[in-house]
């Protein structure tokens, strides 16, 4: 067993910091927020290669597993940087192994692609769904009849301005992900300047068949989950540094607040959120690359603990720095808006939730070296 | 990344499973319906560890010359994993082996190695670790067992508590304060305390699940020789961390979460369709769930710095908390799912006995608020509190709070 980061993904990491820090991230925000233009960051991601991360290499991609993607996007996600990869590379995984002629192009990230993806039928509910515009009900996803595609998908991640969608739609009752090279997407912005989103509406929209199976299909939906729980995660260590660091030098009744226990537990909690979602990034990055019947429960659980990870240390970023933290000028806001709007996409963190424990029930067995086993060794060497 | 065993581990993983194929039926049964009469689980147990001991399979990270295999955390791992798999027992010492044992090859005498090693090993003698006392539990330099000098030894007064074993063990590693006038850290010593010496009582310590699994020590002027003190003469406090680093090293090796899966509470609900279908549970079940799982993989994560050198710090602690809020939760749950039913204490389902257990296990090795405290401190750099004791003797420190007190 060996979790440490091999020389290759310590490289890829700090690669990525390097390159997202030439863009002053956290500022264009909030000049996105008071109307400026969005900083446009995917010729970044095409010049250090991220385009084709998980494109294999006879595809003119680097081959690379999600973990060493998951490692990109907590660095995008520590800096708040609005850099289009969770839509691109799940749509970019499945294009790669569908046979898509086009795949070169996207690899290189000439071609961006976004992922119009489906949340799979769990234990309780046999369908494939998508996000609706409004409301707690899930709409169907969209009908391909061999050669168009007519649905709606709302809240698509980096949908806008993507040159090919990967839509999941269904076929007699079967998944299948097609590609529309020619979508109507509405552009729509909510609440987090940094994420672009759409609505896809497809009315008979000409598509073309990818080569994937059910598992495929659903192991794109699932690598999303992942992606943006790794994206969560780097957010998460950005709000406990910046709340950390306010702590010690804020002073108040004459000593540093980060001394009084009320404080130094909450940082504490965030920091213990924060690495139950890493140690999580791990098992799903194991999943992906060698226990693919535990993929779905380990990303949603992923997903979950990031989601709520984040939510927890952006409201606690804002509390720790008093009133302060919750003005326009100060960066605390925006992590808070980027926690609230994650939490609603990709089918939503509460159906994560259920995900594990449908996973559960249905009887997946988590864990690759799972010791079934007594209780009592371990719990008695805890001394009172 | 890598979960997998390497070759070698694969080879070794291998030829531990083939011993426990071939030895498993003389292993002990401590649980269930055909569990061995109570009167002699413990000798069976102690037996069942020599055998191991004898196979290389206890101590297995202890150094060659002292009766181990010099083998890293990984060896010690899939010895656990394996054990856990083959449905048969551990060792019955593993406070001794795991932790304390080793305190000792760190800061014994050679006398000390050489005497009391191999027997703890082999289960002939099986050791207590006596640290905690009624007034002293998360802030452990505060004992008060008093240990006074005389003529080629010391005497030793005082209460120890939340002993586990006690009630069998030949000898215990024991922390008393040597010296009243210096700061509270300063002044403490270990020793080795045979269990069988004059004016020690050992007396169980039931507790709210019904079971005495702690025992309370009473120690009544109890000599001790020179030849006792572990390390030096007023380096308690450095001794007792070495043996609570290797309490975090030892949990970390046994089982992942303290062996609270989260099958465990599905299975108990998976039987009831209005339970699996409601909202509400699945969400607390999935919430658990997810607790759960992270605690296994960040233990794997702290086995891979175990394996690279890196001892774990303080921030061990967040599994253990982890660990004990989820599990509360999922007993919670299914009693919430079950109703009043699952908390039956006539049957194996032992989730009534979980349900008792768990509330005190939120204190074990150290309050939780104690344990975020030492994590904000120690990992996040964060400021102290300020303190009242720093660099005040102890019998003033003592003094000082009796008058507070009393106000």
């Amino acid at each position: 067993m060996n979790l440490e980061l091999s020389d290759e993904q310590q490289f890829l990491r700090d690669a990525a910091r390097d390159a997202l820090s030439r863009t002053k991230t956290i500022e264009a925000a909030r000049e996105t927020l008071d109307g400026g233009a969005r900083p446009d960051l995917w010729p970044t991601a095409v010049e250090a290669g991220w385009a084709g991360l998980l494109v294999s290499d006879e595809n003119g991609g680097a081959g690379l597993g999600a973990f060493d993607a998951m490692l990109v996007m907590q660095e995008a996600g520590r800096r708040l940087a609005g850099i289009e990869l969770l839509g691109h590379l799940p749509a970019s995984a499945l294009l790669d192994t569908g046979g898509y002629a086009g795949i070169e192009a996207v690899a290189a990230g000439e071609r961006r692609a976004a992922f119009v993806g489906a949340v799979p039928p769990g234990d309780l509910d046999p369908e494939w769904t998508v996000d609706s515009v409004s409301g707690m009900s899930r709409a169907p996803a969209p009908t391909f009849d061999g050669s168009t595609v007519t649905g709606e998908v709302a809240w698509v991640v980096d949908a806008p301005g993507a040159d090919v969608l990967v839509v999941v739609a269904v076929q007699d009752g079967s998944p299948v992900a097609v590609v529309v090279e020619d979508a109507s997407v509405e552009d729509v912005f909510r609440y987090d300047p940094t994420r672009r989103l759409g609505h896809v509406r497809l009315e008979g929209a000409a598509a073309t068949p990818l080569q994937a199976d059910v598992a495929a299909i659903e192991r794109a939906w699932y690598l999303a989950q992942a992606l943006l729980a790794a994206e969560s995660v780097g957010a998460v260590e950005a709000c406990l540094e910046m709340a950390v660091a306010y702590a010690k030098e804020r002073f108040t009744f004459g000593r540093a607040i980060g001394s009084y226990q009320a404080v130094k537990h909450g940082l504490v909690e965030i920091m213990r959120r924060g690495e139950n979602a890493k140690s999580l990034l791990y098992y799903a990055g194991w999943a992906h690359a060698s226990g693919p019947e535990e993929f779905a429960i380990a990303a949603s659980a992923c997903r979950s603990a990031a989601s709520d990870a984040l939510d927890y240390a952006a409201r606690e970023n804002i509390a720790v720095h008093g009133g302060i933290g919750a003005t326009w000028e100060h960066d605390a806001p925006l992590f808070f808006r980027r926690a609230q709007l994650s939490r609603r996409l990709l089918g939503g963190t509460g159906a994560s939730i259920d995900r594990v424990a449908g996973e559960l029930l249905a009887g997946s067995a988590p864990g690759p070296v799972a010791p079934e086993g007594p209780t009592g060794a371990a719990a008695t060497a805890v001394e009172g | 990344m890598d979960l997998n065993d390497t070759p070698e581990q694969a080879a070794y993983r291998e030829q531990v499973r083939a011993w426990l194929e071939e030895h498993k039926s003389e292993a002990p049964v401590l649980e269930g319906p055909d569990a061995l009469p109570e009167d002699q689980v413990v000798d069976a147990h102690r037996a069942w560890q020599r055998k191991l001991a004898e196979a290389g399979l206890a101590g297995a990270t202890w150094p060659k010359e002292y009766g181990g295999q010099g083998f890293g955390p990984i060896e010690q791992v899939i010895i656990s994993q394996e054990i856990a798999r083959a449905r048969v027992p551990g060792i019955l010492d593993v406070i001794g082996v795991g932790m304390l044992g080793p305190t000792i090859i760190a800061h014994g005498s050679e006398d000390q190695k050489s005497r009391y090693l191999g027997p703890m090993l082999h289960g002939d003698e099986v050791w207590c670790q006596l640290f905690s006392e009624p007034a002293a539990g998360s802030d452990l330099a505060g004992i008060q067992t008093r240990a006074k000098q005389e003529d080629g030894g010391w005497r030793l007064t005082g209460q120890k508590v939340w002993t586990t074993n006690a009630q069998f063990s030949a000898y215990g590693l024991i922390l008393a304060r040597t010296d009243a006038d210096v700061p509270k850290h300063k002044g403490l010593t270990m020793f080795v305390l045979p269990m069988d010496a004059e004016g020690v009582t050992v007396r169980g310590l039931r507790q709210i699940t019904g079971d005495a699994e702690f025992n309370e020590v009473f120690l009544d002027d109890v000599k001790l020789d020179d030849d006792m003190v572990v390390g030096q003469v007023g380096n308690g406090w450095g001794t007792a961390l070495t043996t609570l680093m290797f309490e975090r090293v030892t949990i970390g090796f046994g089982s992942e979460g303290l062996g609270y899966r989260p099958q465990r509470f599905a299975e108990a609900i998976a039987g009831d369709e209005a339970a699996v279908r409601d909202g509400d549970v699945r969400q607390r079940l999935g919430h658990i769930t997810t607790e759960l799982l992270a605690v296994r993989f960040t233990s794997y994560r702290m086995l891979s710095a175990l394996q690279q050198g890196q001892i774990p710090g303080p921030e061990a602690g967040l599994s253990k908390i982890t660990t004990v809020n989820a599990s509360i939760a999922a007993c919670d749950l299914v009693a919430d799912a079950l109703g009043p039913d699952a908390l039956r204490e006539d049957t194996d389902s032992q989730l009534s006995y979980h349900t008792s257990f768990l509330p005190g296990l939120k204190s074990a090795g150290g309050t939780e608020e104690i344990l975020r405290n030492t994590i904000g401190e120690r990992v996040l750099g964060l400021p102290p509190e300020p303190r009242l004791d720093k660099g005040i003797p102890f019998s003033e420190l003592r003094a000082k709070e009796k008058e507070a007190a009393a106000r």
